[in-house]
């Protein structure tokens, strides 16, 4: 079993508060995504969950247990850091085996030379290589559990930091932003190993990281955080699609959403730059913000579709896609444009832009998400 | 172009090399003097180890020994005569047993504490701090009467306690270690508490091997400190012989009727120095070692 919960966790460091009110659910076997700008809290609440800080005040209930006052190693949770923090006098097979060791033998039997006579210990020892043994081979590092640390390349120590989170069998995996220190290739390829490894231990991960792509990829659900709040927790599909407010829309997706200054009439109609949308909102207010995704607007040449005008300032060709940044006419604002790699457009020609009206959402000006 | 290169270089060469030899060039009149005959000293002839003619030597007979045994070559004479006059082993023993038990104490107590100061949070820690600091400023000589007044009415003048228990905490190692500590990234101790070691396992299962090339350099320093320390010693072994460390022995030669007769005496000052000397070179291949082992990330 591995559910956490927390309640109305609240945390602060002197004056400044990181965590405000936050509760979370954390269901059993899920890969949950913590993912928000840097200093939001997302890194305190792992350390709270993991119990190596401790809240002002809330609860953290792990299998319907309270373990507020319960030390970390006693939690049965296991952490994998940004750093990996392997000890670095240890070989592999030696960083593998300190938790283990740690949790099955008595105080004597971890005695340098006097626990090598204590019977028990032969049977544990035992048990131990052999898990460390089948950890090593899940995550390929066998041959490389005889070297330490710093012979090791990023990749590898990134794996066998993994290895000593795994050998103990946790309710559940605590990772703090455990690619940001790979090459941008590895860090792709480690994300599905990690989703294999995900499907394969069925255990519950709860995956800290500020980089939105990981937490679209992975995970069952992503919670997005943003100043200490939790502000949205659902599935990647719906955050992305659906998101619940202006903060979370600007801060998933990249390039980021474009944002419009938008009139409402009486009736519920949305204007913005010139276009009527034809969805009508259910509001009160009489201006707000549109907020269209770069890949929901298009460059028309179709002059009977509804369409601004906007120069091109900046091209950005990714090979499948190319981002046009442009200026608008009637505005000093920028927007972005996702565009397709075929019919180049160069810096400085004016383009009509035409926005998909399904796609486009409406908040209130304090950034509010009205349907 | 170039010629002008190497002038620029020269001088700063010259001017350490001038600087080296200040350094060495007693070094040299010490490893010299102790493979010299008496009159090859005084007439100050014979370069780095003169003649080395077979002699007899006069204050070897007026000791009592026979004119056989005191016939030999100065450099084999000078070393056996002085640890004829003076237990030397016993006062390299003493000098072993009094530098290691207070390097081994400081580290005990020193790991600890600058583990406290550099990664736990708590009320008064920087007090603390400021308090070590502050310590770091009081001299030695200010101190060492009370000390020796203590350590007197706990009756402990004339034993291995007084020359150890003084300087079993150091608050230089403290400041060091905790200097270090500083750069040893939190996650590795959050991992460790993960892995459910304790405080105290966590100084000497993670932190103390981490700390090797930090201790070494402190080990230097503490080592050379104490093995050379004249003052203290003196102050507190008022009579006992079996208890003189090395610098004390070394007095022995000073004084009495054979005052005059240097190669003996350098002698035995150079058994004193080489194993510092010894200790100094293979801590300094270990230190570099030690130095690019640290890479943590």
């Amino acid at each position: 079993m591995g559910t956490i919960s927390l309640k109305n966790i609240n945390k602060s460091f002197g004056s400044t508060e990181v965590l405000k009110q936050l509760s979370l659910d954390i269901q059993d076997g899920e890969f949950l995504t913590l993912v928000g700008p840097s200093g939001c809290g997302k890194s305190t609440l792992l350390k709270i969950i993991a119990g190596l800080e401790q809240q002002n005040s809330g609860d953290v209930i792990i299998d319907d247990k309270n373990v507020n006052s319960t030390r970390a190693s006693k939690r049965d949770l296991a952490m994998v850091f940004q750093s990996y923090a392997l000890y670095p006098h240890l070989t592999v097979r030696k960083n593998l085996e300190t938790p283990l060791k740690l949790r099955d033998y008595s105080f004597v039997e971890r005695l340098p030379l006097v626990g090598n006579f204590v019977p028990s210990r032969k049977e544990k020892k035992k048990s131990i290589d052999d898990l460390v043994f089948k950890t090593s081979e899940t995550l390929k590092i066998t041959e490389l559990l005889d070297r330490k640390p710093g012979q090791l390349s990023g990749g590898q120590r990134q794996r066998a930091a993994l290895g000593r989170a795994m050998v103990r069998e946790p309710v559940a995996f605590l990772m703090d932003e455990p690619l940001s220190n790979l090459d941008a290739a590895l860090r792709v390829h480690m994300r599905s190993e990690l989703s294999e490894l995900h499907n394969s231990l069925k255990t519950t991960f709860i995956y800290v990281t500020h980089d939105q792509a990981e937490a679209l990829t992975m995970s069952t659900r992503m919670a997005v955080m943003i100043d200490g709040e939790l502000l949205q927790l659902d599935t990647p599909s719906e955050v992305y699609n659906n998101p619940s407010s202006l903060r979370v829309a600007e801060f998933v997706g990249s390039p980021k959403i474009n944002t419009f200054a938008a009139q409402i009439s009486s009736d519920g109609s949305v204007e913005f730059m010139g276009i009527k949308l034809e969805r009508k909102f259910n509001t009160n207010s009489q201006k707000a913000l549109v907020a269209v995704r770069p890949e929901h607007l298009e460059i028309t040449k179709d002059s009977n579709k509804p369409a601004f005008e906007a120069t091109v300032s900046y091209r950005e060709n990714l090979g499948s896609d190319i981002f046009y940044h442009v200026q608008v006419d009637q505005s000093d604002s920028k927007i972005i444009v996702r565009g397709s790699p075929a019919g180049l457009i160069s810096n400085g020609e004016t383009v009509r832009i035409s926005p998909s009206h399904a796609e486009a959402m409406l908040f209130e000006t304090s950034g509010e998400r009205t349907r | 172009m170039l010629a002008r290169h190497y002038i620029g270089e020269s001088w700063k060469h010259g001017l350490l090399i001038i600087g080296a030899l200040i350094v060495l060039i007693p070094f040299y009149m010490m490893v010299s003097m102790s493979l010299k005959s008496q009159q090859e000293i005084q007439s100050i002839s014979g370069g780095l180890v003169g003649a080395q003619e077979i002699q007899t030597f006069p204050v070897c007979t007026k000791h009592g020994y026979t004119e056989e045994v005191c016939t030999m070559r100065p450099y084999k004479y000078n070393f056996w005569f002085a640890f004829k006059k003076a237990p030397i082993p016993r006062y390299l023993m003493n000098g072993l047993i009094v530098t290691v038990s207070i390097f081994l104490i400081q580290v005990l107590i020193a790991l600890p504490c600058s583990y406290a100061l550099a990664k736990l949070r708590f009320k008064g820690r920087e007090f603390v701090f400021s308090m070590v600091l502050f310590c770091l400023l009081i001299p030695v000589h200010a101190i060492a009467l009370p000390l020796y007044v203590m350590l007197a009415k706990a009756g402990l003048v004339d034993t291995y306690a007084a020359l150890i228990i003084p300087w079993t905490i150091s608050v230089f190692g403290i400041f060091l270690m905790r200097q270090f500590f500083m750069t040893v990234p939190d996650e590795l101790i959050d991992a460790a508490r993960m892995d459910g070691m304790g405080e105290y396992s966590i100084v000497w299962k993670v932190m103390l091997p981490v700390a090797i090339p930090a201790l070494l350099a402190f080990a230097i320093f503490s080592v050379v400190a104490h093995w050379n320390d004249y003052f203290w010693p003196r102050i507190v072994i008022t009579g006992n012989r079996d208890l003189f460390t090395p610098p004390l022995g070394i007095r022995e030669f000073r004084g009495g009727i054979d005052s005059d007769e240097f190669g003996p005496m350098m002698a035995s000052i150079v058994t004193v120095t080489i194993p510092l000397i010894v200790a100094f070179i293979v801590a300094q291949k270990r230190f570099v070692e030690g130095i690019t082992m640290t890479g943590m990330k």
